[in-house]
């Protein structure tokens, strides 16, 4: 079932991205392929490099090491500055524009540009048109900033924390156009969040970073399917000696039971319970463990990275 | 003009995914006739304006109906229902809904709770269904029961 659908074009690449600010490096040989069409969450916590990710795709920071390509162009080309819309987590709008004036800017600037899809998401918000975007509310504001960035009409959409400062019915909302804006132009989107709740159900793919590094990346499907969980009765101090020829991600003691977020590397076969993760387990088993071996799916990896990760034969 | 007729309500608590949510209350609607041949189910947009779900669910959970011959894509307009699910006997007013009605009252007549209810429903339909012949469909195929 996968093959078709998502071993698609590229929609972004980086191969061996490094970042090196004074204080140490935010991303550290990080490399990953996000297919076309998917929407894509980027999870980790404050400090992995999320952001400086999105910068960097967005050609507002240059990488130390390595590269990215977006649509198999470099950032700063025209081909791609006229593919992507980047929505930063400040939301940069000129202050004392009004909102009309803001759309007009994006019309101005951008050939392909959809007023009525701005306008739309302006009128859902009752924001008023002649508004001066200082006497805006935060919500309002990121509203602004949305409208700005799917009129734009864009292929690839790189979101920095898009929906941080809204209430839940809005976030609902928001999050509901933003997808069924992806269903009818195909648009690749990046998301970067750390509230994992929030993707479950939104995301069809995944990239998690910590430590500068990738972690896991690839089909939501396909992660899910190749971990199984595991909860069954303690053995001595820890872990049943027959769950060792499996890739253990995370586990845990309590009492006389263990819980173990597992990679099977053949049937699972004793008196435990298996079960499948849910998004938000599988999520936060490796965040809680640096340690555990990354994953990244072959629809994720880019060319020649299979070799370096040792992980060639993940099945679909 | 088309009319939305149902809209799907994702519980993204409920530990089942929302690709086999959106399947079972689809054949929820069929066999209830909420839904019936001819009816266009919502675009994977619509699904995605109201509940927040990435559209590739929804497409997922359509291929599934599809594969059940339920539903059939037709391009450029959408997705229509083929076949109902619905049948005489499953309508509120079949005379087995009237005996089973009628048990219920006896059954909370004799003091018992929902709880015991439902645990009873559940374990005598173990006790016909599970066995391996579906004698709901009609069907003559017995899965082996041994090892």
């Amino acid at each position: 079932m996968s093959d078709g659908m998502y071993a698609g074009k590229p929609a972004l690449e980086a191969y061996g991205l490094g970042m090196r600010y004074r204080r140490g490096w935010a991303l550290r040989d990080c490399s990953f392929r996000l297919p076309a069409g998917r929407i894509c969450g980027l999870v980790g916590p404050n400090g992995a490099g999320k952001t400086t990710l999105l910068n960097i795709a967005a050609h507002v920071l240059e990488p130390t090491n390595g590269s990215i390509s977006l649509f198999g162009e470099a950032p700063g080309s025209a081909e791609s500055g006229r593919r992507t819309a980047f929505l930063a987590q400040e939301k940069p709008l000129f202050r004392r524009f009004t909102v009309a004036e803001t759309l007009r800017l994006g019309r101005e600037l951008n050939p392909g540009w959809d007023q009525r899809a701005a306008e739309d998401i302006i009128r859902a918000g009752n924001v008023p048109f002649e508004a001066k975007i200082s006497t805006l509310s935060g919500g309002q504001r990121t509203r602004v900033a949305i409208a700005l960035a799917f009129g734009k009409r864009p292929e690839l959409l790189l979101l920095d924390e898009p929906m941080s400062d809204l209430d839940p019915v809005v976030r609902h909302e928001i999050m509901g156009i933003l997808l069924a804006e992806a269903a009818e132009h195909g648009t690749t989107v990046l998301m970067s969040t750390h509230v994992l709740a929030e993707l479950e159900n939104v995301c069809d793919y995944l990239v998690v970073v910590s430590g500068g590094g990738v972690r896991l990346a690839g089909d939501v499907d396909e992660l899910m399917s190749v971990h199984t969980m595991v909860t069954g009765v303690r053995e001595g101090d820890g872990l049943p000696v027959a769950l060792g020829h499996h890739t253990l991600v995370e586990s845990r003691i309590s009492g006389r039971q263990f819980t173990a977020l597992i990679r099977p590397e053949g049937p699972v076969t004793g008196p435990w319970e298996t079960d499948t993760p849910n998004m938000e387990e599988l999520l936060l088993a490796y965040l809680r463990s640096p340690d555990a071996p990354p994953l990244v799916t072959p629809t994720a990896q880019v060319h020649g990275q299979g070799q370096a990760f040792g992980i060639g034969t993940v099945a679909a | 003009m088309v009319v939305v007729i149902v809209e799907y309500r994702i519980d993204r608590r409920s530990g089942v995914p929302a690709f086999q949510q959106i399947v079972q209350q689809t054949k929820q609607a069929l066999r209830l006739g909420v839904l019936v041949p001819g009816d266009r189910l919502p675009t994977a947009k619509e699904v995605a304006e109201t509940t927040a779900v990435n559209p590739n669910t929804t497409l997922k959970a359509y291929r599934e109906l599809e594969r059940e011959g339920l539903v059939e894509p037709r391009p450029g307009q959408g997705t229509f229902v083929r076949r109902t699910l619905g049948r005489p006997e499953t309508g509120t007013d079949s005379p087995l809904y009237a005996e089973l009605a009628a048990w219920m009252s006896k059954a909370a007549g004799a003091g018992l709770e929902q709880e015991d209810v439902a645990a009873l429903v559940a374990s005598a339909m173990e006790k016909q269904y599970a066995a391996g012949t579906t004698a709901a469909t009609g069907s003559t195929t017995t899965r082996s029961t041994g090892e």
